[in-house]
């Protein structure tokens, strides 16, 4: 641990350190554009220059100089001040001055910089510099004029995303930053680059001239749009979501967030259920809540109520709903809508044990049936991070375009059974070895034919340090998947049971990937938010609140529990879904137990402990045996990665990003 | 004293002989080049260190020095295998002025190939790369036609001229960016990479090209090398001055009579160089006006300074400039000196890869700013202006490149500091008559 003096204060640093993070433990500011902790060190922008002792008469760069025994470090020097005030000087020459209109004002490095460390006004007299408007996609709004070339883009989608789609052209003032004969950036982390540009050179098209970031409401939340739990940052002005950001957390998303996450926002406020409908005469039609309620109650179904949950809602909605049903006498709850019934007796069976952090370190690696890049875009970077520090990855199921090479055994699941030698070796001769089931491969024997490997392979081991290893993982794909299972969401012959039960009522929370053919003689209850195929089957419609409107509880796909909140009000009439079921409870005439949030919570709590506390649940690590023979060809459950819930299908962005990007239509750029 | 012809190295500069195998041979290349080998990588160094070489590229850096910083044993990758080493010879020159590597390279390249494997051996590299400039295409034309020569000979390749040692040579052609005769931007060219100069450290005899330990060294460097092991370190050293020893090809263009390449050793003093090799100023001693004495990136001295000044690495540092490759470029009276300053400030303006801020922005404005004080069309106080604006590129870029910009303005700012405030004043006083 070298010891370094930093403006005359001595402190110790970790090895490896570099002076700019042995300044930054001292407390000491160190300026800086192209340095980011988690890309590598381009030391191109010259920000961050420091006076080091002993070395050169010259300032060094603090990013890239890895701090050293008895250095003495100076960021307060004449010298230092010289050089900042000088490099920033340069880099606003030929920076547009217009901050007045541009989105990065008021969130911007340069901006907070030049005020810190600039002089006071330019001394350069010249015509500036202006660069050709360049096409990023439907996601990327560019004005490459402000770029100032710190090529944090650039390393962002060769080293994080694996896609070499930024590079630049041209040398000397004529450098440009574009991509590859300006094709749209088409992978689906492609819109971290805008919170990554410094300056108003990448920002976000959307959410283009909406607003000022001092205008925003900024609410704490977790993403639903996959099961991976980013947490997020919800960016409101009065009842409109503007935008989502990603909030660091390195255990769930590091700092990244895929697209469909970032940019789905704007479907929550198209194609809304915003009043309670009745169906009448086969139609849908407007209706009071007392109505709808009515309507409900008058079928006095008893314990012929099932109800089954969608993959985005909250486990305090499927409490209340089960809260709901049990009281009623039934036990009829299923969140798996597509119909799978893979056994749930162990969690710890079909549950991403390694975590995503810890898949990081993984040596080998085996993909069933999942294409990780679309059903989970952050996990996906952890395995190019996996790869990188050496794993070998094999995957099962149709070729996709991975970001980390790996090998394609086969499109069938049966070659689980007989593995080529080249896994079973890399297995035997593994250290931290792991398995990733995806959903492709839940059914059909799938799940029990990883599981037997796992024990085959011996995934679940303690390492050579002590510390225990899980290696089995699944993968879900559905937000509430693991809360669900938590509560109970599961029957044994999956949503086939419900159907065969012919409850009198089935409340739908939000489910929209339900056959709803098979429930002709039920009454359907939709307690949702929007206008999708479960609410175009439904006979009662229950407008309730999306994820942004509702505090509530996730759990993800590694069994972590996060609490998000409530940053907007739902619209209309349309309440938040704990509420409709509480009131449904009265138009039945029963008790659920709860009468507000707190309560509710309470009770969830008491029934399921794990719910109550942040962070990794404990489902122990026993693993199911397992066994059964698996067959069949995989298919990727995800046809179109923009279009997988109903939030993104009213998403105007997603659907623009669907087209153009997966379908490949061409959109006319409006001349600006 | 000048340097007798049996004391030359490059025997050939002229082109007067043919510059094939048979003919490089017959004038002592590849002579018995097994024994050089058999010395040992020590040996070798430690005569290159004695020899006091130091680097002909600009730098200056003690060429024996440089070949001992690479690891004795090679680094292991990530599965544990020994990496390669590797030489890579910058034949890239592309320094205004300079033209030595060319001569080099076009009438006597076996030297450079046998320098190759000398100092590849000394330095327990693999293989050699020379990455010449993209605009030498006969040179390179030249150069491939040698060394499939040599290759033919058995004097490279494996078991190269019976020594035993496996060592192949490549040459690679740039594609004409000066930047890439920066020694890391040429590492990253070579990979296929855009050729922008990489952090230091590490420094390419840690992690280089591939990421495997690499050294760097000019033409020049590596073609004296296997001459000065035949003939000893001593006789090496006894040219030029302390700490500047041995021979060098000197480089002169511009008003002189006749503009040469000659060899000739260091520490001669430039009015000796130019009068007897230059048959003088043009226009004689009195219309010197000032000199440029290693290649575009280095200051300028005025007549009074150079006249009597050393040609060597210490002898111009004292009079503010530098040797560099030896480019010496003269320019008498009639030069607007003003116009060719702000015509390098173009070149560095052109050159600059890019990368970091200092140097990317600032030869633009350098450039802008010295072709208004060509004009005039400026205030004096900008000229104080301009020279803090090169104190602030000067040593605060990754490369040097951002100093070789700076520096050419430094020193017409220092020395013709009248000049440039004639021009304002003349145009401004032109302005106040039109006025009235």
């Amino acid at each position: 641990m070298p010891k370094v003096k930093v403006d005359g204060v001595e402190i110790e640093v970790p090895a490896g350190a570099t002076v700019l993070q042995a300044a930054e433990l001292a407390g000491k500011e160190i300026p800086r554009f192209c340095y980011h902790e988690r890309l590598s060190i381009a030391g191109n922008c010259r920000m961050c220059l420091v006076e080091v002792k002993p070395g050169p008469p010259k300032p060094q760069a603090s990013c890239a100089l890895p701090a050293a025994d008895g250095q003495e470090i100076r960021t307060d020097s004449e010298m230092v001040k010289k050089a900042r005030e000088g490099v920033m000087e340069f880099l606003l020459i030929n920076h547009p001055l217009d901050c007045p209109i541009c989105d990065q004002g008021g969130e911007c490095d340069l901006q907070d910089q030049s005020v810190a460390y600039g002089r006071g006004g330019s001394r350069y007299h010249e015509n500036k510099r202006a660069v050709t408007e360049k096409y990023m996609g439907p996601l990327i709004k560019t004005q490459m004029t402000r770029c100032i070339h710190c090529t944090r883009c650039v390393r962002f989608s060769e080293e994080i995303a694996g896609v070499d789609e930024i590079g630049a052209l041209y040398r000397g003032e004529s450098m440009q930053i574009t991509t590859y004969l300006e094709h749209a950036a088409k992978h689906e982390m492609s819109a971290n680059v805008i919170d990554l540009c410094p300056v108003g050179a990448l920002t976000s098209r959307p959410y283009a001239f909406e607003a000022r970031p001092w205008e925003l409401k900024k609410t704490l939340g977790i993403d639903v749009s996959d099961a991976t739990g980013s947490n997020i940052r919800i960016d409101a002005r009065g009842r409109e979501v503007l935008r989502v950001l990603p909030r660091n957390n390195d255990d769930v998303n590091e700092e990244w967030l895929s697209d469909k996450a970032r940019f789905q926002v704007d479907g929550l406020v198209k194609r809304r259920l915003d009043k309670p409908y009745l169906r009448r005469d086969g139609k849908l039609a407007p209706a009071s809540w007392n109505e709808a309620f009515a309507a409900v109650a008058t079928l006095n179904p008893g314990a012929s109520i099932a109800a089954v949950a969608g993959d985005m809602v909250d486990c305090e909605t499927m409490f209340a709903a089960k809260a709901l049903v049990g009281t009623l006498g039934s036990t009829l709850l299923e969140g798996r809508q597509t119909g799978m019934d893979y056994d749930t007796s162990s969690l710890a069976g079909v549950n991403f044990n390694t975590t995503f952090a810890g898949i990081e370190t993984a040596d080998v690696i085996l993909i069933v049936g999942s294409n990780v890049r679309w059903e989970a875009p952050v996990v996906n970077v952890r395995l190019r991070k996996a790869v990188k520090r050496g794993a070998k990855v094999f995957l099962v199921g149709p070729e996709w375009e991975t970001t980390f090479g790996g090998e394609f055994l086969s499109e069938d699941l049966s070659v689980l059974g007989s593995l080529p030698q080249q896994v079973t070796e890399a297995f035997g001769a593994a250290k931290r070895p792991a398995m990733i089931v995806g959903g492709a491969a839940l059914g059909r024997g799938g799940l029990e034919a990883a599981l037997s490997l796992a024990g085959q392979f011996n995934l679940v081991r303690n390492l050579e340090d002590g510390s225990a290893w899980n290696g089995f993982n699944v993968l879900h794909m559905a937000a509430s998947r693991m809360g669900g299972l938590m509560l109970g969401y599961a029957q044994k012959g999956g949503i086939a049971d419900i159907a065969a039960a012919k409850p009198k009522v089935l409340l739908s929370l939000g489910a929209d990937e339900v056959d709803y053919t098979r429930f002709a003689d039920s009454m359907i209850v939709y307690i949702g938010h929007h206008g999708d195929k479960g609410a175009h089957a439904a006979d009662v419609i229950l407008p309730a609140s999306a994820y942004t409107e509702k505090a509530g509880t996730y759990v993800n796909t590694e069994g972590r529990v996060q609490f998000s909140d409530k940053a907007v009000f739902a619209p209309g009439d349309a309440r938040e879904d704990w509420t409709i079921l509480r009131a449904l409870a009265d138009a039945f005439g029963v008790s659920v137990g709860f009468d507000s949030f707190d309560q509710l919570r309470a009770a969830m709590v008491a029934q399921v402990p794990a719910l109550g506390v942040e962070g990794l649940a404990d489902y122990g690590t026993a693993l199911p045996s397992g066994g059964l023979s698996a067959s069949g060809a995989i298919a990727y459950p995800i046809k179109d990665f923009y279009m997988t819930n109903p939030i993104a299908r009213a998403s105007a962005t997603m659907q623009r990003c669907s087209a153009e990007l997966l379908h490949g239509e061409e959109f006319a750029e409006a001349a600006e | 004293m000048a340097l007798a012809d049996k004391d030359r190295i490059f025997t050939n500069v002229y082109g007067f002989q043919p510059w094939n195998l048979k003919e490089a041979q017959a004038r002592g290349a590849w002579d018995d080049t097994k024994a050089l080998i058999a010395r040992g990588r020590d040996a070798i160094i430690d005569e290159m260190k004695a020899s006091g070489l130091r680097g002909r590229g600009g730098a200056g850096f003690p060429t024996g020095m440089k070949w001992s910083f690479m690891p004795k044993q090679p680094p292991l990758d990530q599965a544990g295998n020994p990496k390669p080493s590797f030489l890579v010879i910058n034949a890239d020159e592309s320094e205004p002025g300079s033209c030595k590597d060319r001569e080099i390279m076009r009438h006597d390249p076996h030297l450079l190939l046998e320098g190759a494997l000398v100092a590849g051996f000394a330095m327990g590299a693999r293989a050699a790369y020379i990455y010449i400039r993209g605009e030498y295409i006969r040179e390179a034309e030249t150069l491939f036609a040698a060394r499939d020569e040599a290759y033919a000979a058995g004097l490279l390749g494996k078991n190269a001229s019976g020594s035993g040692y496996d060592f192949d040579v490549f040459v690679h052609r740039g594609a004409g960016a000066y930047i890439c005769g920066e020694e890391t931007a040429m590492i990253e060219s070579l990979e296929g990479k855009k050729g922008q100069p990489r952090l230091k450290p590490p420094f390419p005899a840690g992690a280089g090209l591939y990421g495997c330990p690499t050294t760097v060294n000019n033409v020049e460097s590596i073609a004296v090398a296997p001459t000065i092991l035949r003939r000893g370190a001593a006789w090496f050293s006894s040219f030029g001055r302390e700490n500047n020893k041995g021979t060098k090809l000197f480089q002169i263009s511009g008003h002189v009579n006749r503009p040469c390449v000659v060899e000739e050793e260091m520490s001669i003093p430039f009015s000796e160089l130019i009068e007897r090799h230059c048959g003088g100023i043009r226009g004689g001693r009195d219309n010197l006006l000032a000199v440029i004495p290693g290649g575009s990136s280095v200051p300028l001295v005025p007549a009074s300074q150079i006249w009597d000044a050393p040609m060597d690495f210490d002898g111009l540092k004292a009079v503010g400039s530098g040797l560099g490759t030896a480019a010496v470029i003269v320019m008498d009276k009639s030069t607007d000196i003003v116009r060719a300053i702000s015509r390098i400030s173009y070149f560095y303006k052109h050159e600059s890869c890019g990368q970091c801020t200092p140097c990317r922005e600032g030869t633009g404005w350098m450039w802008r700013m010295m072709e208004r004080l060509r004009t005039g069309d400026a205030a004096i106080e900008e000229i104080d202006m301009l020279q803090q604006v090169t104190k602030q590129v000067e040593g605060h870029t990754i490369c040097a490149l951002g100093d070789a910009a700076a520096w050419p303005i430094q020193g017409l700012i220092k020395h013709f500091r009248p000049e440039l405030e004639r021009r304002i004043e003349e145009r401004l006083g032109g302005i106040a008559v039109a006025a009235e």
